[in-house]
Order: structure tokens, then sequence, then C-alpha cells
């Protein structure tokens, strides 16, 4: 047993790191936390003094962690950055509307600027809605595009640059494999980018990209946010469970494989041409095909 | 002997949403003993959420008087009379 922090040697040790094995103490946590997400979004180049950057805030662990720490960096090292949350509103009762809460919460606290955009005013259905037509077999693809066209829409309507997400390292691992599952190669060659959006998108970031889950839990425990954590109702994609199961088995085997996972992703070369840009006819939103898949998917829903 | 334990990150939801837990004790056991003991005596609904095979499901964070489970021993560590331990899920959306 570690009788001592492995960095200062004086406190008592509190967490080991996925990423280094060391026994560190609280404050030697936070303080390394808070410098690699700093460093990640110096040497990427994340943001610009000035620009407006629009938070994806779900209430939950990683997004809360987020707001904290571009809250706390933006101060701390003068981006000159504005913060805006932004909060998509699926419409499903038990579930959003109390992770809603939180975000309400976690507004006052940071006393930042929050706007919600909902399924219903954007498409005219709440999820609860959806499953009640379609049932529980396709939602969480429903679901999926209609959550990446809001953010999109939300961010533009705040006037935002740029959005930032709180992806952590176990979830763009997760990405890589389930991109390599599914055969897409387009996908699997821009699963670690940390920032995305071609011409006309909106781009997102993701500031936690080498964060483990882990870290992102055990600092927002030791710095007691306030955060929110039920799972959906609709139960997830089976098929990304199994992926995630067995990166966590991997990872309790060996911490270092999420970022080894991570690194062949971002070696990977892989020649596939980007889809073509086009204006959806229906919407005019970004997309790949004449009618966006947004359009396509209402166009299922209103069939009786 | 009696132990304090709390969950969170969802776990409280197996077991009957109660987030704190005070847990006598008849004899001394190890992490992974107490495991078993939670899911025997405590655990309400889909033990597969916080048990797989004979352990503690991965994904699952256990601090023992707010320090890393990992750096005590983790299955192995002897629970101590008035010890706090938490169990945090990091498996739930972000
Ligand atoms: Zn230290
Ligand atoms: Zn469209």
């Amino acid at each position: 047993m570690i009788k001592s922090c492995e960095l200062c040697g004086i406190e008592k040790p509190a967490i080991k790191r996925p990423k280094t094995g060391q026994g560190i103490c609280k404050p030697c946590f936070f303080s390394a936390i808070e410098n690699e997400v700093h460093e990640t979004i110096i040497s990427s180049n994340l943001f610009h003094p000035g620009e407006k950057i629009a938070i994806g805030a779900s209430g939950g662990k990683d997004s809360t962690v987020l707001i904290h720490l571009l809250d706390l960096l933006n101060k701390r090292h003068n981006y000159g950055i504005e913060l805006h949350l932004l909060s998509i509103d699926e419409g499903i009762v038990g579930y959003r509307d109390d992770s809603l809460v939180t975000v309400k919460r976690n507004q006052e606290v940071y006393q930042l600027p929050l706007t919600i955009v909902s399924y219903s005013e954007l498409f005219g259905w709440t999820m609860d809605q959806i499953v009640k037509k379609i049932g529980l077999n396709n939602n969480c693809t429903y679901c999926g595009v209609f959550r990446r066209q809001a953010l999109d829409r939300g961010a533009r309507m705040i006037g935002a640059e740029k959005i930032a997400t709180g992806h952590n390292a176990d979830d763009i691992a997760e990405t890589v494999l389930m991109n390599l599952l599914r055969g897409d190669h387009f996908r699997l060659g821009k699963s670690t980018d940390i920032v995305t959006g071609e011409e006309g998108d909106m781009p997102r970031c993701k500031p936690l990209k080498y964060l483990y889950e882990k870290e992102i839990v055990l600092y927002a425990h030791y710095q007691n946010l306030d955060y929110f954590s039920t799972e959906c109702v609709y139960s997830p994609n089976a098929y990304r469970g199994y992926a995630r199961e067995f990166l966590k088995d991997l990872e309790r085997i060996r911490p270092r494989a999420i970022l080894d996972i991570i690194h062949s992703g971002e070696m990977l070369s892989v020649s596939a041409p980007a889809p073509a840009k086009m204006t959806c006819e229906r919407c005019g939103n970004v997309s790949s095909n004449k009618i966006c898949k947004a359009c396509t998917l209402l166009e299922t829903l209103s069939k009786p | 002997m009696s132990v304090h334990i709390a969950f969170s990150g969802g776990l409280e939801d197996l077991f009957n949403k109660q987030r704190n837990l005070t847990v006598p004790l008849e004899s001394q056991l190890t992490l992974k003993q107490l495991v078993f003991h939670l899911k025997d005596r405590y655990l309400q609904t889909r033990p597969e959420l916080f048990m797989s095979g004979d352990s503690l499901r991965p994904g699952i964070i256990v601090l023992v008087n707010d320090m890393d489970w990992e750096l005590c021993g983790k299955d192995d560590y002897v629970v101590q009379d008035r010890d706090a331990i938490s169990f945090i899920s990091t498996l739930h959306g972000g």
C-alpha cells in the first residue's frame, strides 16, 4: 500500500491514475487534470479569443466536468472565449426533464447563459411519441440523428462558432471500435479527430478527449460537482453495449488499452472519399444526400 | 462491526434508491466478500449491473475512506470497522 502521493510525496494518495499507474493525492490529481486539458486546448488550438463556444450540456458527468473545466481554464488562462450552455430536450419524461434540472442548477453555479432546444419544437416529435409510434427497436438511431442536427441548429441559434462536447477517452476508444465493427471506414478515419466538421458544418471539439472516464468521475466526485446519473429509460443499443463492456474488461487488465486504441485510430490513414456535402432540399441543413437523414426519418414517422 | 456504504452514479437505483446504508458485519470480510454480501442481502434488481462473473462489474469505482481501492489491495482489502466505502458507477451517460 502506497503511503504518500507519488508526485508531491506529502499528501495521502487518492487515485491511481489509469494513464500512468501512479497513486496521487487530490491536489496533485486536480492540477494534473486541469493542466492536461489546458495543454490539449493549446496544442490543438481549439479556441480563439472572442469566440462563442456552445457547451453541449446534458447534466451528466462528462458535460458537467467540461463546464467546470472550461469555465475555470478560461478564467485562469484568459482564453477570452464566451461560454454558452446548450441542452437538448429529447422529450423523455422521467429522464431528460430530470437531467435538465441538474443543468439549470449548474447554470446558477457558473452563471452561464443556457439555451434549451427541444425535439418537439425542431421536429414536431418528442422521443416519447416516437417510441410510442415505432417501438424500442430503432429509437436510438432517431435520437442520434436528431440530436446531431439539434445541437447544430441550437449552436447557430445562439451565434456560437463552435460546439464543445464532453466525449472522454473511453467514449472515443468505443467509437473507434464501433466504426471498425460496423465497417464504417469513413467515420473510422475521423473518429479520433479532436475537431470535426468540414466547411458548412458547425465545428465540434472534444477537450476531454484524453481523460479517462474514471478520472472524470473521480474529478467530479472529489470536487463535489452536481451531476445526473440515471440511465436513459429507453434501453441503449445492445451492439454498442457489448463494445463498451469489452473495453471495460480490457481496461481492467490493462488500463493503457484505451489510450492505445485512440493512438491506433490517430495513426490510421483511411482512404475513404468524404461524402459529398450538400444542402437538404427540405430543411436546408447540411446533408450528404438530397434529403438529410433527419428529414428521411421524419418521413418514415409520418407514414401511418 | 459495521461499515458505511454509499452508492452513486446510478447504482443507487439497484439498491432501492438508497444512496447510503449502514451494514452490520458479523465477521471480517474482504472487499470481494463484501460485494457478494451486498448483492445477496441488499441488491433489489438487475444483479448483472453490479457484478460480472464473480467480481464487481468493470466500470464501477470503489473508494475506501475516499481512497481509490486500486491503491489498497482491491478485492483483497480487509474491511475495517466503520470504514466508509463508496461504489460509483461510471457507466451512465455523460
Ligand atoms: Zn500530491
Ligand atoms: Zn433535412
